[in-house]
C-alpha cells in the first residue's frame, strides 16, 4: 500500500552489473518505500532474477557502477549475510538443498541469528518449536517438514512454502520474492500469496519477481515494473500487468521503440 | 569461493604447545640394547624382554608396507628416541604427588587428573611420552574387580592376565608397525572387567607426546569377560615441531561370550603446519577380537590430527552371533594425508557388521578410506553393511574410496554404498542469504554430513568432537 511521507526504504540509482564479464544489468532506477509492495515483470533473461540476486549479494555478479541504498546505508558496503541481518530477504527461485542438516536447526539458527542483530531474545530449542509450529499453520504446513534436511527432497511447492516459512521467522525490512510463484499449482499459490499478505506491513516492503499475472491477483501490487535487456522500460499500477496479460511483453518493447524513435 | 574455504579450514592448532619438564630421554637410536635398556628401566620379566626381541628379530626382516595411498620421506629408525619419560620426583601414590606442571599441562589440555574435576564420572589414565603419569578412580573401579591403569603396572601386578591375552589379537608378526611397537612399547592402557560387570563409567586414556623426535609406542589391552561390558575413550595431541613424530601404538581388544567393547577415539595430533612441515606420523595398528558368542565391538574414530593417518581399526568376528561396528569421520586439511579404514572378518555364523565412515577433505590434503569385508567359508548367514561418504571442501584435495569384498559363504548379504559430495557456493550463499556467515554454515554441514557417527560418540566426545571440526575447517570455505 502507498503511504503518505513514508521513508524511502531501497533506492537504487543507476545500477549495472555484470557476471563473467557480460553485461546484465545496464542501468536501473527503482525507489521502494515502506509499505509498498513492487512487481518485476519481464521476459526470461531481461534481468529479473540478477537483479534480485546482485541486491541480496551474490558472488558470482559483479557491481560495475551506479549505487543501491537501504534504509540509507550503501548496501554493497555490507556482506551478504549483514544484509539479510540488516533485514533484505531473498526468496529463492531455486532453493537450494542441504543434505544432512535439519531444516528446523537451520530455522532457528537463522532466527536467532537475525534475532541476536536485532537485541532481542533468541529462543531455545523448545520455545522455538512452538514459535515455528505456529507460523506453519498459516503455510499449511505439515510439521514432518522439521525433521527434515533443508530443503532435500521437496518437492517445488515444498521448497517455495520453506522460503515464506523463512521470510515469516525473520520478518525482513524488505523482502525479495523471486519467481515465487513458478511451479506453483493454484492452492499452493494461494496458500503462499495469502502468507505474504499476511506479512506485508507499513513498515516493510515486497518486491515480486515474477513472469505471470497469475501471481498479483492475489498480491496486488502498488506498482508495476517493465523489464527488458536490463532496464526497467516501464512504471504504472496494477491495470499494467493486466494490459501485459492481454498484449504480451513485445507490446510495452514496441510502445518504447516508437516513443524513442519519435 | 576459495579463499573464504582457505580461511576456514585453516585454525590454529591449540595444543602446540611444550611443557618444560625435566625428562630421562633414552639416546635416540634402535638395537637390541635399546630393547633390553627399556626392558630394564621396567623393571619387566623375562617372558616380556623375549617377547620383545622376538618382534626385534621379526622387525628386521620386514619391509615398510608400500600399499597406502601416502607419501612421505624414509623415516630413519635410528633418528627417533625410544623412550622419554618425565623425572617422578619420588615414587607416585597418589594424583597430590604428580608433578604440578604436568598437572598445569593436562588442565591446559582440558583433561582433569583430579578425580573431583570436571569429567567427573569418567575414570582417566594419562600417557605422557612413554609412561602412564596417573590414573584416576582407580579404588573405586577395583571395588567392582576392574583393574584400570599402566600396562606397565599390570606386567608387575597381573602377570598372568597380561601373558595370556598379550599378542592374541595383534600378533608379534602382524605389520611392520605392530611388530615395532611389539618391540619398543613403553607404556599404554590395560583395563580388565571381569564376568558379569558393567563398567560402571567411561574409562579414557590421554596421550600426549611432549619430546621432540622421540617416538610414542603405546601398548594397549582390553579384555571384556563373559557378559562384561566397557566403554572406552581415547583422546591425544602434541606439541607442535618441524619434524616429524612418530606414533605406531598397538590397541588389542578382547570380548568374550555376551561382552561388549566401546572404543573412541578423538584423534588431534599435531597435523604439521600450513605447508605440510612437522606432524604426527600415525601408524598404528587396532583390532578386537570378538572371541565370543553374541559379543559386540565398536569402533567409533574421529581423526582430525596427524600428518599421515595410517590406520584400520578391525574386528574379528569368531564367536556365532557376534557384532563389529565402525563409525569413522576422517578430516585432512592443508597437505594432510589420511588413510584409514577398517576390517571387518567375518568368521563366526550369522555375525553381522556396520561400517560407516564419513570423510571431509579440504586444502590439499588426501583422504583416502580402505576397508575389507571378508566373508569366511565358516560364516554362514553373515550380513555387512557399509556406507563411505566423501566430503570435499575447495578443489585443491583428493578422496578415494578403495573397498574390498571377499565373500566365501553363499548364504551372506554384503552391502556397500558410497557417495562424494561438496559443499557449494550456492549452498553458503543460501545460508549467508538467512544472516549466516561461512563457517558456521560449513560447520553446520559438516555436522549434518557427520551425524551419524557422532551420535555413536559418548557425550561429552560428542561434543568436543563438534568444537573441534569447527576450529579444523575454519577459513575452508569461500
Amino acid at each position: 500500500m502507498i503511504y503518505q511521507n513514508s521513508k524511502p526504504l531501497l533506492e537504487v540509482r543507476g545500477l549495472r552489473a555484470t557476471v563473467n564479464g557480460i553485461e546484465i544489468l545496464k542501468g536501473i532506477d527503482l525507489t521502494v518505500r515502506s509499505g509498498e509492495v513492487h512487481a518485476i515483470m519481464g521476459t526470461n533473461g531481461s534481468g529479473k532474477s540478477t537483479f534480485a540476486k546482485v541486491l541480496a549479494g551474490h558472488s558470482a555478479y559483479e557491481v560495475t557502477g551506479g549505487t543501491v541504498m537501504f534504509e540509507g546505508k550503501n548496501l554493497f558496503e555490507l556482506a551478504p549475510e549483514e544484509r539479510a541481518r540488516a533485514g533484505v530477504f531473498l526468496a529463492f527461485q531455486y532453493p537450494i538443498e542441504i543434505p544432512g542438516v535439519a531444516n528446523n536447526q537451520f530455522l532457528r539458527l537463522t532466527y536467532n541469528t537475525v534475532q541476536a542483530q536485532r537485541g532481542k531474545d533468541e529462543l531455545d530449542p523448545l520455545e522455538f518449536d512452538d514459535f515455528v509450529r505456529e507460523k506453519m499453520k498459516m503455510l499449511e504446513m505439515s510439521p514432518d517438514f522439521l525433521d527434515r534436511s533443508v530443503n532435500a527432497g521437496f518437492s517445488g511447492g515444498e521448497k517455495k512454502r520453506n522460503e515464506i516459512l523463512q521470510m515469516a521467522l525473520l520478518e525482513p525490512r524488505l523482502a525479495i520474492l523471486d519467481e515465487t510463484d513458478s511451479g506453483l499449482d493454484i492452492d499452493a499459490l494461494r496458500i503462499v500469496a495469502n502468507g505474504v499478505n499476511q506479512l506485508a506491513t507499513k513498515d516493510n516492503a515486497i518486491i515480486l519477481v515474477t513472469h505471470y499475472q497469475r501471481l498479483l491477483n492475489y498480491i496486488v501490487p502498488d506498482y508495476v515494473h517493465v523489464m527488458e535487456s536490463g532496464r526497467i522500460i516501464k512504471t504504472g499500477g496494477k491495470q499494467l500487468a493486466l494490459d501485459l496479460e492481454t498484449h504480451g511483453y513485445d507490446w510495452v518493447s514496441i510502445e518504447q521503440r516508437a516513443a524513442a524513435g519519435a | 569461493m576459495s579463499a573464504v574455504l582457505q580461511n576456514l579450514v585453516n585454525q590454529p592448532y591449540k595444543h602446540g604447545f611444550v611443557t618444560e619438564i625435566e625428562s630421562d630421554v633414552a639416546p635416540k637410536g634402535l638395537n637390541e640394547d635399546t630393547i633390553r635398556m627399556i626392558s630394564a628401566k621396567k623393571n619387566e620379566p623375562e617372558w616380556l624382554l623375549e617377547f620383545r626381541l622376538k618382534a626385534y628379530q621379526q622387525w628386521l626382516t620386514m619391509e615398510e608396507p608400500q600399499w597406502p595411498n601416502v607419501k612421505y620421506p624414509k623415516i630413519d629408525f635410528q633418528a627417533i628416541s625410544y623412550y622419554s619419560a618425565p623425572k617422578p620426583r619420588k615414587k607416585l601414590g597418589s594424583m597430590d604427588e604428580v608433578d604440578p606442571e604436568l598437572l598445569r599441562t593436562f588442565e591446559k589440555l582440558g583433561v582433569p587428573m583430579h578425580e573431583r574435576a570436571a569429567l567427573a564420572g569418567v575414570a582417566v589414565d594419562v600417557i605422557f611420552d612413554s609412561v602412564s603419569v596417573a590414573t584416576t578412580y582407580k579404588q573405586k573401579l577395583a571395588e567392582v574387580g576392574i583393574i584400570f591403569g599402566s600396562i606397565s603396572e599390570a606386567v608387575h601386578t597381573h602377570p598372568d592376565l597380561v601373558k595370556q591375552y598379550l599378542g592374541t589379537v595383534v600378533p608379534v608378526g602382524d605389520n611392520y608397525y605392530a611388530t615395532l611397537n611389539s618391540a619398543v612399547f613403553t607404556d599404554g592402557s590395560f583395563c580388565f572387567i571381569p564376568k558379569g560387570v558393567k563398567c560402571p563409567m567411561d574409562l579414557s586414556t590421554y596421550f600426549r607426546i611432549n619430546t621432540e623426535a622421540s617416538g610414542q609406542f603405546e601398548r594397549t589391552l582390553i579384555i571384556a569377560e563373559e557378559g562384561a561390558s566397557v566403554s572406552y575413550l581415547e583422546g591425544c595431541t602434541a606439541p607442535r615441531f618441524d619434524t616429524n613424530q612418530l606414533h605406531a601404538a598397538v590397541v588389542e581388544l578382547v570380548a568374550l561370550d555376551n561382552a561388549d567393547i566401546k572404543y573412541s577415539t578423538v584423534q588431534n595430533w599435531y597435523a604439521g603446519d600450513e605447508n605440510g612441515i612437522g606432524g604426527i606420523f600415525n601408524f598404528v595398528t587396532k583390532r578386537g577380537l570378538a572371541k565370543g558368542i553374541n559379543s559386540r565391538i565398536s569402533w567409533t574414530q574421529v581423526e582430525t590430527g596427524s600428518a599421515i593417518t595410517w590406520k584400520y581399526p578391525s574386528c574379528v568376528l569368531q564367536g556365532d552371533n557376534s557384532v563389529g561396528e565402525f563409525y569413522s569421520v576422517a578430516v585432512t586439511n592443508n597437505h594432510q594425508q589420511a588413510d584409514t579404514g577398517t576390517k571387518m572378518i567375518h568368521i563366526g555364523k550369522n555375525t553381522r557388521s556396520t561400517i560407516v565412515s564419513k570423510g571431509i577433505s579440504a586444502g590439499h590434503s588426501n583422504n583416502s578410506y580402505r576397508g575389507l569385508v571378508r566373508i569366511a567359508p565358516t560364516a554362514a548367514g553373515a550380513r555387512n553393511y557399509s556406507q563411505c561418504d566423501s566430503m570435499l571442501i575447495g578443489d585443491q584435495c583428493s578422496a578415494s574410496t578403495f573397498p574390498y569384498i571377499q565373500v566365501r559363504n553363499n548364504s551372506a548379504i554384503v552391502e556397500h554404498e558410497a557417495s562424494t559430495s561438496k559443499i557449494g557456493e550456492d549452498q553458503l550463499f543460501y545460508f549467508a542469504q538467512r544472516g549466516i556467515g561461512n563457517e558456521e554454515a560449513v560447520s553446520m554441514i559438516i555436522n549434518g554430513f557427520c551425524k551419524d557417527v557422532f551420535q555413536q560418540l559418548p557425550m561429552e566426545f560428542a561434543v568436543e568432537a563438534t568444537k573441534l571440526l569447527g576450529f579444523k575447517l575454519e577459513g575452508s570455505v569461500g
